[in-house]
């Protein structure tokens, strides 16, 4: 048996894993904001949210499966008021918390709690490198709101947190900005990629990037492969050399999504009915979801390039995002909507918008949201 | 090679089956350990007074070069290291 089977790697992790290795964990529908491409149409809490108990419980088979650690999300985590409780909780049993927050809640004290706990990432969301464009996507006052959350990081003297965007059409002009605002901070930039989940359905259209700023991405990443990516942008890697990462979807094989209610889906992209696998409240807990679902054991049968099959950037790229193409309305076996090569502009044209997919759970306010303390 | 050798303190394996994924807690990275005998050759660098003695003890001589290799690479790492 050979020591290093280069290459492999990802084949075998097609084909699943004792326990994931990303796994994402939202632990409230509740926000403060409300973002126009949330992919988890965010708002409001959920009355059958998991309580501190089921959580803490949650935490341990998380240890017991030797997830080293876990990406804490919303909604805005740090609205539960067990918030704290939670990651220490999850710091005491080995599991490393990486956790996303819009900063709001982010104060000096705050800031102060976490730079004193080992083992937690924070992550800090701005999807514009001025108020203006950042405000137009995640409301009024969200982005002095983020600049002071960095500032209270900074001076608490926390370390590296990361600043993550959302790459739009109209940030990526700001690239360079994004740049040096992580600078400033010592942050690290984190860039992911726009998907039409959640509210982001609503406005994807007018959002996502042109292929020319595709080009442009990719080429930027290539040059810095320090900027981080969540291995989110693995569609651009038809344009020539791949982008650092495995460029698999790995829904379901080494990704999963556990929602607030416990919920258990292919991928933080894809709530809805037809990507769920089960509930870590059921006998077996998530265990069982992950390792036994008829979901997730068919995400890990080969599947079929379709009608990817005779172009010659398939290796590359793998067909995309299952997420993307699902709710765009394409078949799951074509291209992503957002090929490179552009297969999937025109198969869109064959999808009127009207004959997407409706979206899964919908937690959005009411009423407008302000932001703010 | 010819020190003795250990799993870092700070790092924990998790066993797959196409070999183990390595956790660096300090670093926070994650090391994949692409094959079996490499997960059995880690895991038994404590046991031994060297890192040569560990590969005698389980690799086939013509398979030396390839494991001083992974481990070497392991130890950059920081996966493993001097005890």
């Amino acid at each position: 048996m050979s020591v290093e089977k280069s290459g492999s790697l990802r084949d075998r992790f097609k084909l699943g894993l004792e326990a994931p290795i990303c796994l994402t964990w939202e632990l409230t529908y509740a926000c403060n904001l409300a973002c126009i491409h949330c992919l988890s149409s965010s708002g409001r809490r959920d009355p059958d949210e998991l309580s501190t108990a089921e959580a803490k419980a949650l935490i341990d088979e998380m240890a017991r499966l030797q997830i080293f650690y876990v990406n804490i999300g919303g909604g805005e985590p740090m609205v539960r008021s067990d918030f704290f409780e939670l990651i220490d909780h999850c710091v005491a049993k080995g599991v490393g918390v990486k956790f996303s927050t819009n900063g709001t809640r982010l104060t000096k004290e705050k800031a102060a709690r976490l730079a004193a706990t080992d083992y937690v990432d924070v992550q800090i969301s701005i999807d514009g490198a001025d108020a203006v464009t950042n405000d137009a996507i995640r409301g009024p006052g969200s982005f002095d709101a983020a600049i002071t959350a960095m500032e209270n990081l900074y001076e608490a003297g926390f370390g590296e947190f990361k600043i993550s965007v959302v790459m739009t059409r109209q940030n990526i002009p700001q690239i360079d900005q994004f740049e040096a605002i992580a600078a400033r901070y010592g942050a690290q930039l984190r860039l992911t990629r726009l998907r039409p989940s959640g509210r982001g359905a609503d406005t994807w259209d007018e959002l996502h990037p042109t292929q020319a700023q595709q080009r442009e991405l990719y080429q930027w990443l290539l040059d810095r492969p320090g900027v981080l990516t969540g291995d989110s942008f693995f569609h651009l890697s038809a344009l020539g050399d791949p982008l650092d990462g495995l460029n698999l979807c790995g829904a379901g094989r080494v990704v999963c999504l556990i929602d607030p209610v416990g919920d258990v889906y292919a991928c933080p992209f894809v709530i809805h009915d037809d990507f769920k696998a089960g509930n870590v409240r059921s006998e077996g807990g998530f265990t069982t979801v992950w390792r036994e679902s008829d979901l997730f054991t068919s995400l890990r049968e080969p599947s079929s390039a379709g009608a990817c099959a005779s172009c010659g950037s398939y290796d590359a790229c793998q067909g995309g995002c299952m997420a993307a193409k699902f709710f765009t309305g394409l078949p799951l076996d074509g291209p992503d909507p957002e090929c490179v090569l552009g297969h999937g502009e025109s198969a869109l044209t064959s999808v009127p918008v009207t004959l997407r997919p409706a979206q899964g759970l919908d937690h959005s306010s009411r009423v407008p949201v302000r932001s703010g303390r | 090679m010819t020190k003795p050798w250990g799993l870092h303190p700070q790092v924990a394996l998790r066993d797959e089956a196409f070999g183990a994924l390595a956790y660096h807690y300090g670093t926070r990275r994650l090391v994949f350990l692409k094959s079996r005998p490499l997960v059995e050759l880690v895991r038994s660098l404590g046991e031994h007074d060297s890192a040569a003695a560990a590969i005698d003890a389980i690799v086939d001589e013509r398979e030396r070069p390839s494991y001083e290799t992974a481990l070497a690479r392991l130890a950059t790492s920081e996966v493993i290291g001097v005890r």
